[in-house]
């Protein structure tokens, strides 16, 4: 089974070659092709996760193909693709979902004019994922990774009529950049350090303790470890690709594009990418001990985030967009996980994230076919008995996002928020908390203005429900959604966990934690925290029905939040400003400096040396045309001059006539004659 | 016979070929008709026959260098008038003229 692990991200790329080779000609048969590249890859991939489900010591020796050995001077670089427990876990989730969204695009694309395009950029994006997390060492990842930014710029941008769409995709390729730049950076880094890139070799005890205990003098910075400045790097990348704070901005515009390629990018691929990134060098984060500078910084920015983005989903009114702050507030929640030590609880989270998100990302794009194009959420209402299979779905992936028991997000937030309770940073917990009671609030928000209530327009009056291509991922995903976090539920949990087995998630993905060289320690249940957890999530929803739901809102009534929270609100809506602040100041800053060298280029420096150059050449072979026309041609000529006058001259003695010479040869030789006579 | 060469100096003789040369170089060199410069060659080259015969009698009588040279000098000029006067028909037919005014092709 392990040997077909290549397999799975070359058979999205054969059908990406495929359908942008010929096949797009035909939209069906392009459907197919991708359809069959990504249904075999789920094949492989569900097969590989059974497999390693059972096995035991892949951690320590993982199953790794050799793809590539590159001679590089006296070693060799050895680049492959490799199969772990994280690995299989995000082979079960990542194709499963892409399969779902490219079924759900048929019915959402049917119709584009650049319908084969699309599911030639939708497979590349599923090859970049694939390949990402079936890499065995950085190289590749970062390969893939580099695929995938670009692919998330072909596809936001996908309508690229639209002026807004492609700004958005040139907006999101440029800030992942900004990531992937410090990424490379922790790259080299690393292999100058260890020369290799392959995890395996990094994570062996002895390299992490080397990297650990080689400190890297920095100016301001001060000393630290090695393996610490190149953890930060890598989660650079992370933030990027995760849109982390202050790296966040491109994710909301992402929304630009079209909505399966919103939930492909905010639940399959993409920014789980980061997250996926921060657990596999999880090793090299902790290589400093526990709560070393990397594992804070991540900490702090994934709580930060987590709060600051459910801050700013509270007061959108786009539908898509709450959702893509809500995305980027639940990867801060994962990171929060991450940098805290809650290994398992952070991989707990990306996997049922993924899910439910996928689930409402779906649900919203279905909501906006159903709606003729309407995104604004305080535009639609009642669509409850208009959409009824949407709405069912949706609610599912909510309470799932909320937070309620049983729902699958209730476990990874509770094990998250039950780890940050553990640990030293109490404050983790408080704002992890508090973005828990507002990520309820705002679902129960959406929901409130999207299903219930009145249509507050004639798109959402006319309101259809979509096609039955689209309801049957909204469903499956609304299974998953309630029940994947089942896997997971901690062993000591009254009646559930003995029935559904001793925690068998945290089992499975714990022993990554083998290679950190700690054990994986399951933290009983705290009755509190799940207690407040639970509370807050209900008290969320409840809240957002009671200023939303209970008496709906009429049609051009604006939000009843903004009178009660007043210039905040303006604030919260506005984003905070960031894109405002980044525009005043980065990107001003970037027009003025490449501002300052177009006048290098063109005025100050490079063209005028170029032109006096240039100009010199000219007046030096204007001073050497002069000289060979004047010198050299007037010796030539005068030469011939010369021989000619000289010709003229001398062919006057040549009279033709015969007497002439004959008077000359008499002459002579009566001269001659005189001149022997009288000498 | 005797009488006249005891008589007459070997001078005279030369005295009257130098006349006949002379005469002969004023023709070939005076001369614009062809055929006279022809006739002017022929003087000259009877100048110098008198000159060898006279040489010979008054000096190198022992053998007949002399008389052979004027034979010899008799059978060139006969020679020469024939193709002279041959090469200035060819002239006449082509030029319609023996005038060495207009034969001036090789002027320069």
């Amino acid at each position: 089974m392990f040997n077909l692990v290549g397999l799975v991200p070359l058979l999205p790329l054969a059908a990406f070659a495929a359908i942008s080779l010929g096949v797009w000609r035909d939209r069906r048969l392009s459907t197919y092709v991708a359809l069959g590249g990504i249904g075999l890859a789920w094949v492989i991939g569900w097969g590989i996760f059974f497999a390693t489900w059972g096995q035991s010591g892949l951690v320590e020796h993982p199953f790794r193909q050799t793809l590539l050995s590159l001679p590089t001077g006296t070693s060799r670089l050895e680049l492959g693709f490799q199969v772990d427990p994280l690995t299989g876990l995000m082979l079960f989730m990542v194709p499963f979902l892409c399969l779902l969204i490219f079924i759900y695009s048929r019915g959402y694309m049917a119709g584009d004019k650049r319908y084969s395009r699309y599911f030639a950029y939708v497979s590349l994006f599923a090859t970049g994922m694939l390949g990402l997390v079936v890499s065995d060492n950085l190289l590749f990842l970062y390969v893939f990774w580099e695929i995938m930014g670009l692919c998330s710029y072909l596809l936001i941008s996908f309508w690229f009529e639209k002026p807004s769409a492609y700004r958005a995709g040139l907006k999101a390729f440029l800030t992942t950049r900004v990531g992937d730049a410090l990424l490379f950076l922790g790259l080299l880094l690393l292999y100058s350090r260890t020369g290799t890139l392959s995890f395996a070799e990094i994570f062996r005890e002895e390299s992490l303790r080397h990297l650990a205990e080689v400190q890297a003098g920095l100016p301001l910075l001060g000393a630290l470890p090695l393996s610490t400045l190149i953890a930060l790097l890598v989660f650079g990348g992370a933030v990027g690709k995760s849109a982390q704070f202050p790296l966040h901005v491109w994710l909301p515009e992402a929304m630009e594009g079209p909505t399966p390629v919103s939930a492909l990018i905010h639940a399959a691929t993409m920014v789980s990418a980061g997250v996926y990134l921060v657990a596999r060098m999880f090793p090299l984060f902790a290589a400093a001990g526990p709560g070393n500078a990397a594992m804070n910084t991540v900490a702090f920015i994934g709580a930060f985030t987590a709060l600051f983005a459910a801050t700013i989903a509270v007061a959108q009114n786009d539908i898509k967009r709450v959702l893509a702050f809500s995305t980027i507030s639940q990867l801060g929640y994962m990171m929060a996980a991450l940098g805290i030590g809650g290994y398992v609880a952070g991989v707990f989270h990306l996997i049922t994230h993924a899910f439910f998100k996928a689930l409402l990302f779906l649900g919203s794009g279905a909501v906006i076919l159903g709606a003729h194009h309407e995104q604004d959420m305080l535009k639609m209402g009642g669509l409850k008995s208009r959409m009824p299979v949407t709405f069912w779905t949706f609610l599912a992936g909510t309470l799932a996002l909320a937070g309620v028991f049983p729902w699958g997000g209730f476990w990874s937030k509770d094990d998250i928020l039950n780890e940050a309770f553990h640990s030293d940073l109490w404050i983790i917990y408080v704002v992890l908390s508090l973005a828990a009671f507002l990520t309820a609030f705002y679902m129960g928000r959406q929901v409130s203005l999207t299903f219930l209530g009145k249509p507050r327009s004639h798109e959402a009056e006319e309101a259809k429900e979509v096609p039955m291509v689209m309801q049957a991922p909204l469903m499956v995903l609304a299974v998953f959604a309630t029940v994947l976090g089942l896997i997971g539920v901690p062993e000591d949990f009254p009646i559930l966990g003995p029935i559904l087995g001793s925690n068998p998630f945290h089992h499975y993905i714990g022993e990554m934690l083998a290679l950190t060289g700690a054990h994986p320690v399951a933290l009983p249940v705290n009755w509190l925290v799940l207690g407040i957890s639970l509370t807050l999530a209900v008290g969320g929803l409840a809240a957002g029905w009671l200023i939303y739901g209970r008496k709906p809102l009429a049609a051009g009534q604006p939000d009843p939040l903004r009178a009660r929270l007043g210039p905040v609100y303006t604030v919260l809506e506005n984003r905070y400003y960031v894109d405002e602040f980044y525009q005043a100041t980065v990107i001003r800053f970037s027009l003025w400096l490449s501002e300052v060298f177009a006048a290098i280029d063109s005025r100050w420096v490079i063209d005028p040396f170029v032109n006096l150059v240039g100009r010199a050449g000219a007046a030096l072979a204007e001073i050497l045309s002069r000289a060979d026309s004047s010198v050299l041609d007037g010796a030539v000529n005068g030469v011939g001059k010369l021989v000619r006058a000289g010709g003229r001259g001398l062919r006057q003695v040549q009279t033709g006539q015969v007497q002439d010479y004959l008077l000359v040869l008499v002459t002579t030789v009566l001269l001659l004659l005189a001149v022997f006579l009288v000498l | 016979m005797e009488e006249i060469l005891g008589t007459v100096p070997l001078t005279w003789y030369l005295t009257v070929s130098a006349a006949l040369f002379c005469i002969g170089l004023y023709g070939v060199l005076a001369r614009r008709n062809a055929i006279s410069i022809l006739m002017g060659v022929e003087l000259i080259l009877n100048a110098a026959n008198l000159n060898f015969i006279a040489f010979w009698r008054y000096v190198g009588a022992a053998d007949f260098d002399g008389v052979v040279f004027a034979l010899i000098v008799m059978t060139i000029a006969a020679c020469e008038a024939t193709v002279g006067l041959a090469l200035i028909v060819g002239v006449f037919r082509n030029r319609r003229s023996v005038d060495l005014n207009n034969l001036d092709l090789l002027r320069g």
